[in-house]
């Protein structure tokens, strides 16, 4: 059992890496790249919301600054929009540590409505700094590098495998202990010899960092990214929580399966005509019954769904 | 030689509550000192000063020879001073032993090296049977020993008890008097905030007493039992408790 829980992960990546060679349809291997990089932000705002505790409203911020380093690198720079990978590194880490200096010394509710707020102004800032970000317009990469999804399903299945393998290395380090002490009681940490400032902005730093790399993934993807898309409260921020949410708070596979689960709910409520539109209350409501009655995801409620399940059954 | 901890000219005001009035004292390498006083006299709130929760408004604490009042909680934590609390704080959701592992990570460089260093201490505090659950679910007892264990984890040179004792049945209370002896044996100074008189009479070797934020006597047990003001301040409401 428990050897078999060691290589799960890489049986998972193993089967995901085969899977375009059976010959998936277009779409099919649309939605799994959806899926994975979903995965990607779900697992980074899990190190800083899930095991650190420091809830954020605000990941679109992270996201938006990784796709907009790939794109005015490309725009602006006129190089490869993939150099915004690896600079979204430095420019993403940076604003964190700016955004931790400012908002990590705030507690519960008003971190929360500090990241909130620096979503938002993110977006504006991005709608107005024409000169640099093209404004409303956007950004369209008009060289693609492929015109199939397999080499970009390939990248996004190695940034995922990547950033599972180092959270979990982290959560289960000095810095995962660190970070769930600080969730757990602030003042307690504080006495406990642990630097509190210090490692909350280290929670927030890899966070966003994961999730800006897989905006400056979106980038390349998509081919096009706007203020409005990439900053978006309700379409980034808030569906990074639901992710988590659903899946299972402070677990390994919790943003997992919380992403597949929010990908595909999204693609079916978009199909049907009339609901498409009203797809945010749909996603509120859902939102709303998964914290009455799975306060603790998939993942962390297994126990109790497992035995409703069982209700009903013979014994 | 020296005093490991000084306290001196200590004020601590509330807005217009002095809850602290120029206190001085001083601890030295080895001792147990114990700090009595009524509710309200302000000892928890000496300890979040020593312990650098609070600035003071005035005064200063002295560690070693070096100043510490104007130091973060974690840094005086990391120069040697340790501390558990009143109203027990355990990281709820993280199983006991991974409460001690949190700590034992400030003198460890390796994981392995931490969770040797928290089953010692949980074995020393004899929480080791129930080091697998989660804390939340110990009951008042256990929280109040698994925050020694977690304090002591820390490899402090001076530990702070606040009323580790208050709400154990006799067999507890006998068991943490044991682990308090154990403490100092270890060469670790001891401060202790009691109620129970008893207890801190027999346990300590000198006693400070607080009244309305003000040290009115300092001295050894025998000497604090047969002080006229402590006896009207503290032991004369208290005498059969
Ligand atoms: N953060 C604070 N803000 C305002 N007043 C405070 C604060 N902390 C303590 N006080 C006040 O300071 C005084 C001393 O409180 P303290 O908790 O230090 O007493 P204590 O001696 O530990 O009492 P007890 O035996 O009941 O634990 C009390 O009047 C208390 O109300
Ligand atoms: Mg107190």
């Amino acid at each position: 059992m428990g050897q078999m829980k060691r290589y799960l992960p890489l049986a998972i990546l193993g089967l995901l890496a085969i899977l375009p060679l059976v010959g998936l349809s277009t779409y099919a291997l649309h939605i799994l790249i959806m899926v994975i990089m979903w995965s990607i932000v779900g697992m980074a705002w899990n190190l800083l919301g899930g095991y650190c505790g420091q809830v954020s409203f605000g990941h679109a911020a992270f996201f938006g600054v990784g796709a907009y380093t790939a794109g005015i690198i490309y725009a602006k720079g006129g190089a490869s929009a993939w150099w915004g990978m690896p600079l979204s590194i430095v420019f993403v880490s940076v604003f964190a540590m700016v955004i931790g200096f400012i908002c990590l010394r705030l507690r519960g509710p008003f971190f929360a409505l500090a990241t909130l707020a620096i979503g938002v102004i993110l977006r504006v800032t991005a709608e107005n700094l024409t000169s640099l970000t093209e404004g409303d317009l956007g950004i369209m990469i008009r060289e693609r590098t492929w015109i199939e999804k397999t080499w970009y399903f390939y990248v996004v299945l190695t940034l995922a495998a990547i950033t599972f393998y180092l959270v979990k290395r982290v959560i289960e380090s000095r810095l995962g202990y660190y970070f769930v002490a600080i969730r757990e009681d602030q003042d307690a940490a504080e006495s406990l010899g642990i630097n509190t400032t210090l490692y909350k902005t280290v929670a927030l730093c890899l966070s966003a960092v994961f999730t800006g790399l897989a905006g400056a993934f979106y980038t390349n993807y998509m081919g096009y990214i706007d203020p409005k898309v990439v900053f978006a409260l309700h379409d980034i921020s808030i569906v990074t929580i639901m992710v988590v949410m659903i899946g299972g708070v402070a677990t390994f596979w919790g943003p997992v399966i919380g992403s597949v689960i929010m990908v595909l709910l999204a693609e079916v409520i978009r199909s049907i005509p009339r609901l498409g539109a009203a797809h945010h209350t749909f996603f509120g409501i859902l939102l709303i019954v998964i914290i009455i009655f799975l306060p603790n995801g998939i993942m962390g409620d297994m126990p109790k769904l497992k035995r409703m399940m069982r209700i009903g059954k013979p014994v | 030689m020296t005093p490991l901890l000084s306290v001196r000219n200590v004020s601590m005001f509330f807005g217009g509550l002095a809850a602290l009035h120029d206190v001085s004292f001083s601890v030295a390498k080895g001792e147990i000192l114990g700090l009595i006083g009524p509710n309200g006299a302000g000892k928890t709130t000496l300890f979040n000063v020593i312990n650098g929760f609070y600035r003071p408004s005035r005064g200063n604490v002295f560690f070693k020879d070096q100043r510490i009042s104007h130091l973060r909680p974690n840094k005086i934590c990391g120069l040697g001073v340790a501390r558990t609390f009143q109203v027990v704080k355990p990281l709820q959701r993280m199983t006991v032993l991974d409460n001690v592992i949190a700590s034992a990570f400030l003198r460890s460089r390796t994981k392995a090296e931490a969770v040797r260093t928290a089953t010692e201490v949980l074995d020393f505090t004899g929480l080791l049977a129930d080091k697998d659950m989660l804390s939340r679910g110990l009951p008042l007892g256990k929280r109040k020993r698994l925050e020694i264990a977690r304090a002591l984890a820390t490899a402090p040179e001076l530990i702070l008890l606040d009323e580790s004792f208050a709400g154990l049945n006799p067999s507890e209370l006998n068991e943490s008097i044991q682990i308090i002896k154990g403490i100092k044996n270890r060469g670790i100074t001891i401060m202790i905030i009691e109620h129970h008189m008893k207890v801190i009479m027999a346990i300590s070797d000198r006693i400070v007493v607080l009244n309305y934020g003000e040290r009115i006597a300092e001295g050894a047990p025998s000497e604090i039992r047969a002080d006229p003001l402590v006896i009207t301040a503290y032991l004369g409401v208290d005498e059969n408790a």
